[in-house]
């Protein structure tokens, strides 16, 4: 009884403060920090990027981006290393998927790794970059493994693409630090904005970004497949 | 008419992610927060972030509802009070 009244005075002490910050803050659509407008007016000319959000994610805050790429990579080891079985999981599916569901993947999962592809591979271009084509590059794979009860992925090529492209990320940070000074400066000429080849090495990160996160995200789904119930 | 739109998008919202709390069923708990993450990957495309409205729907209602319906099919399905 008295838990329960506890908890409900923290609710509410929770909810006025939130109520109380939330009416404080500044009307929508004004932009009233400096660094927005920075981003906003010169994020074009200084990045050669068309979308600004893959300007601020992969250029001003390109390391912020290196530490997220690293937590995906520490989370899927830490499923690996929680889900592991020391011979080659077999996969063993009861159910054997219906024909609309087969045919369907058969037909649907070319386009979609087109399209993931198509998406990290534009992102200094479109909405969307390399998280977004990785993560629809792995919702392929999953279609695949719910319609083939055999299939599986190539554990080796997967992990020596992610590792390769992780490491072409931080050796684009590292070339950046050699030839000029700091990590992960934009070394290659920015180009027309709105071309497919501009905005530098950011078409690069963000290919390499695609992978890596497919590949990743795709390893985590093999291995909850392939654990024993 | 959008803020009509809008507003009935949030409603639902509310009320699958009350369902999804309070069901004991975790398959239809699953489907139920899947559905909150399409309708937020809807209203961050009406707030113009495409950006964010591609990650929440290929992450958010795509991968994470797999990676959950794993997870329920390996262990159990109903929820024990």
């Amino acid at each position: 009884m008295i838990k329960r009244l506890v908890s409900i005075i923290i609710l509410a002490v929770v909810i006025t403060s939130l109520f109380m910050v939330l009416s404080e803050t500044a009307p929508f659509g004004d932009d009233e920090t400096v660094v927005s407008h920075r981003y906003i007016y010169k994020g074009v000319d200084e990045t050669g990027s068309a979308n600004l959000v893959t300007a601020v994610v992969l250029n001003y805050r390109g390391f912020d981006t290196l530490g997220e790429v690293t937590v995906l990579f520490v989370a899927a080891t830490g499923v690996g290393a929680a889900l592991y079985t020391r011979k080659h999981p077999v996969r063993k599916n009861k159910v054997e998927a219906s024909l609309i569901v087969k045919t369907g993947s058969k037909l649907l999962f070319p386009m979609m790794l087109l399209f993931g592809a198509y998406i990290f591979v534009h992102g200094h271009l479109t909405p969307g970059g390399g998280f977004q084509g990785g993560a629809v590059i792995a919702t392929a794979f999953v279609f695949k493994y719910i319609s083939d009860t055999r299939y599986s992925i190539d554990h080796v090529g997967f992990t020596k693409m992610e590792s390769a492209s992780g490491m072409i990320f931080a050796g684009l940070g590292i070339m950046g630090l050699l030839l000029g000074g700091y990590f992960l400066l934009n070394i290659l000429p920015n180009g027309t904005p709105g071309e497919l080849i501009s905005a530098g090495i950011l078409p690069i990160i963000y290919i390499a970004i695609g992978i890596k996160v497919g590949a990743e995200l795709t390893g985590i789904i093999d291995r909850m497949m392939g654990v024993e119930a | 008419m959008i803020e009509v739109a809008v507003g009935f998008l949030v409603i639902a919202m509310i009320i699958f992610s009350v369902y999804a709390a309070e069901t004991g069923d975790l398959m239809y708990a699953v489907v139920a927060v899947m559905a909150v993450s399409l309708i937020v990957s809807m209203l961050f495309y009406v707030l113009q972030a495409p950006d964010v409205a591609m990650a929440e729907a290929a992450i958010g209602a795509g991968l994470t509802t797999a990676v959950f319906v794993l997870a329920i099919k390996k262990t159990e399905r109903y929820e024990h009070d």
